[in-house]
């Protein structure tokens, strides 16, 4: 069993590569002037400025969070990071052919065809991208199209010019940058991200995706995306990220915020490969993400599905405020740990409105010398009728130097509601695998069989086209991590 | 189709199987009898490449080649075939599944390409027909909540669908009623033939009413102690193991 584990560990990450792109980059270091430097790079209106500002006044009063996760790390320096990244030349791109063919190269390594003709995996997918490179959204397919319907796909920086009233209104409704320390940081320096807007009535044909590339050195991501989903519209949304292997380690802080109105449905699917570390531990991203939906309106819906593999840390909690009566919260996880990655991650469901209803199924899969958190809060406030909520986390361990853990807090202020809570941890065991090799299956195919299995019910709930790479992933991740 | 020549094994330090031999020509049945840690799982273990056993001697040639020298998948795609004592439970992975991904990989091994999905269904309902294995349980995750008559049925089905030249049928009668028995034992009578063979593992006689073997082996400390037409199992029966002890320490 050793000789697999040795074996198979050596698997690479398939997305290391850099791209010799040309960066505009900021001087390293974090204070007014680089917010400042960041606003006036991107033309900002004051408002924006004084938003930035505002945020930072409040970071420098938080103190790094580092005592309730279950995740070691050494203390982040953010005066050692470049806060600005973007490729040259910064101007508007009107066709694809101004992009820098590296820059396209990129992304076809990474599988994402900018071309919107040569649609996503060539089949019949239909899926609108925003590509974020570092700090900027470099393009944004399919914006003609959504548009005829009045949906609104565009860079976050876009939005800030294009429609400002829709980014003061609802930016940092659901986030607001007091919300904790990594989320006053982003709103400090954010640098772009996705905006969407659907508007009433409307069902988005289409799935509309953002990539996100980590590039180059020394920098960290700072991206936020905002989704507004207005009286009963609908929209899928997609969100993959990648990075180079570096010896360092890279932190990314995003921010998610989504907003569902009457009626309205956002199903927000994530499959997260941040590059995870050598096998030894070294790099990888530290992934610090606050998500967060509001079910605004009566009847409105919000669902998180995620697949984490990547990142050396992985601390997010895609969270659902359920405000709107007869509202419904879904969160669908597999998190996947192998070598020495430290994934603390769960969600939160917060029942204000009357017959609100969540689900929680969390598939934790830990290997190596890894550590898997999970950790979820369900709170239900008092006056909140009839609430419901069903959780259930399992926890997959794969040889015995790993570690899986599971955090349920779970908060109820009214005696009407039910809450049920499940868990169960298993072990891999020796005895499937042989079972497996006794059909004629090698190791890889026999792991990849019985983890795809395990975690069938989140992966049915991704779209297609991401059902099937995650798929292909989680098998990757685990390669020989078997003991 | 097998030969196994003075085969030493065990777990650690513990020496399990002594010096066995066994010769199994295409399409005969024997019977491995005897009583509890003589070693018979042992036996159907190490034949199928389980890693917790070191073989320490001897030799085992499977259609001409050299067994031990196998993985485990590799045992499998020459057409060995296990049926487990104990089967195990894969959750979330249909059984049509983990055949189709099985057979693909058995198919691949001999150089051939994977049936197409009408052909691979068409063989689903004949085999699952064969071996009266109700629609529902194919579609379920393998072993999942099946009871202990439905995993040992299914061990057959999964043998059917694989078509293996060698079936080792581990313990296959335990924990069955008579009716599920008869259901198993029809199993494998369908699929005897002139070329495939089985090395039926059993404890009680029981099982060699409906799967009638070509040669009965006794098995008491890790060896064959005396062999015999089907017959032998019948005296066995009558006279218990204790006998074949009695026997085998006069011997020494």
């Amino acid at each position: 069993m050793s000789d697999i584990l040795h074996e198979v560990t050596s698997s690479e990450y398939k997305y290391g590569f850099t791209s010799d792109i040309e960066m505009d980059t900021a001087p390293m270091g974090l204070n007014e002037d680089i917010i400042r430097f960041i606003s006036k790079k991107k033309n900002e209106p004051d408002w924006m400025l004084e938003f930035r500002l505002k945020a930072f006044a409040k970071w420098l009063t938080m103190n790094e969070p580092r005592n309730w996760a279950h995740l070691k790390y050494p203390a982040i320096d953010f005066q050692k990071i470049i806060y600005y990244a973007a490729p040259k030349p910064k101007k508007q791109l009107n066709s694809l052919d101004e992009v820098d063919p590296e820059l396209l190269k990129t992304f076809e390594k990474l599988g994402i065809s900018l071309e919107e003709q040569k649609r996503l995996s060539g089949v019949s997918s239909n899926i609108a991208v925003d590509a974020v490179i570092d700090s900027v959204s470099v393009k944004t397919t399919f914006k003609e199209t959504l548009a005829e319907k009045g949906i609104i796909f565009c860079s976050f920086s876009e939005a800030v010019q294009e429609h400002p009233d829709l980014v003061k209104k609802y930016m940092g409704s659901v986030v607001p940058y007091t919300d904790n320390f990594y989320a006053a940081l982003n709103s400090a320096v954010f640098t772009d991200g996705s905006f969407c807007y659907i508007p009433k009535g409307v069902r988005c044909p289409m799935e509309l995706s953002t990539y996100f590339r980590i590039n180059t050195a020394g920098t960290g991501q700072f991206e936020r995306t905002l989704i507004i989903a207005d009286e009963s519209s609908y929209a899928s949304y997609l969100e993959g990220c990648t990075a180079p292997k570096r010896d360092e380690n890279q932190l990314h802080a995003a921010i998610v915020e989504i907003i569902a109105h009457k009626n309205a449905e956002v199903k927000y699917s994530t499959v997260q490969n941040w590059f995870p570390g050598d096998k030894n531990g070294n790099g990888g991203i530290f992934n610090f993400v606050t998500k967060r939906g509001i079910c605004f309106g009566d009847n409105s819906k919000i669902s998180w599905t995620q697949v984490e593999t990547g990142s050396a840390i992985t601390w997010k909690y895609p969270s659902v405020i359920l405000k709107g009566n007869n509202s419904v919260g879904e969160f669908y996880s597999v998190a996947v740990t192998n070598n020495y990655q430290q994934a603390d991650t769960g969600t939160k469901m917060i029942h204000l409105g009357d017959n609100t209803r969540s689900t929680i199924v969390s598939k934790g899969i830990s290997a190596g010398f890894s550590n898997n958190s999970y950790r979820g809060l369900v709170r239900v406030a008092k006056g909140a009728k009839n609430a419901r909520n069903f959780s259930q986390c399992d926890s997959l361990l794969m040889g015995d130097k790993c570690g899986a853990h599971t955090f349920p807090y779970i908060e109820i202020k009214d005696p009407s509601a039910v809450v049920e809570h499940e868990a169960t941890t298993s072990k891999i065991g020796e005895d499937q695998l042989f079972y497996c090799k006794q059909r004629g299956l090698d190791t890889e195919k026999a792991i990849g069989l019985i983890v795809n299995g395990y975690c069938k019910e989140v992966l049915n709930q991704l779209p297609m086209e991401f059902a099937v790479e995650a798929q292909k992933l989680l098998s990757v991740s685990l390669e020989g991590s078997v003991g | 189709m097998i030969r196994i020549k003075n085969l030493r094994a065990g777990i650690g330090d513990k020496e399990i199987l002594k010096g066995f031999n066994l010769e199994v020509k295409p399409g005969e049945v024997h019977a491995i009898m005897g009583p509890n840690g003589s070693g018979k799982s042992t036996l159907a273990n190490v034949l199928a490449g389980k890693e917790d056993y070191t073989v320490t001697e001897g030799e085992v040639i499977f259609n001409g080649k050299d067994l031990l020298e196998m993985s485990p998948e590799d045992r499998a795609r020459e057409g060995l075939f296990l049926a487990f004592q104990y089967p195990i439970e894969i959750p979330g992975v249909s059984n049509i599944n983990f055949l189709k991904n099985a057979l693909s990989e058995i198919r691949n091994y001999r150089g051939l390409p994977p049936l197409e999905a009408k052909d691979f269904l068409a063989l689903i309902k004949e085999k699952q027909a064969m071996v009266e294995l109700q629609g529902g349980l194919a579609n379920r995750s393998v072993n999942e909540g099946f009871s202990g008559g439905e995993k040992k049925r299914n061990e057959i089905f999964q043998m059917a669908v694989l078509e293996p030249a060698l079936a080792i049928l581990d313990e296959t009668d335990s924990g069955l009623d008579i009716d599920a028995l008869r259901v198993v034992a029809n199993g494998v009578n369908k699929l005897r033939n002139e070329k495939r063979s089985f090395i039926v593992i059993t404890h009680y006689q029981r099982l060699l009413d409906y799967i009638i073997p070509d040669f009965v082996h006794v098995m008491y400390q890790g060896q064959i102690v005396k062999s015999g037409p089907k017959e032998l199992a019948l005296e066995l029966e009558e006279k218990g193991y204790d006998w074949i002890k009695k026997e085998d320490e006069s011997i020494v």
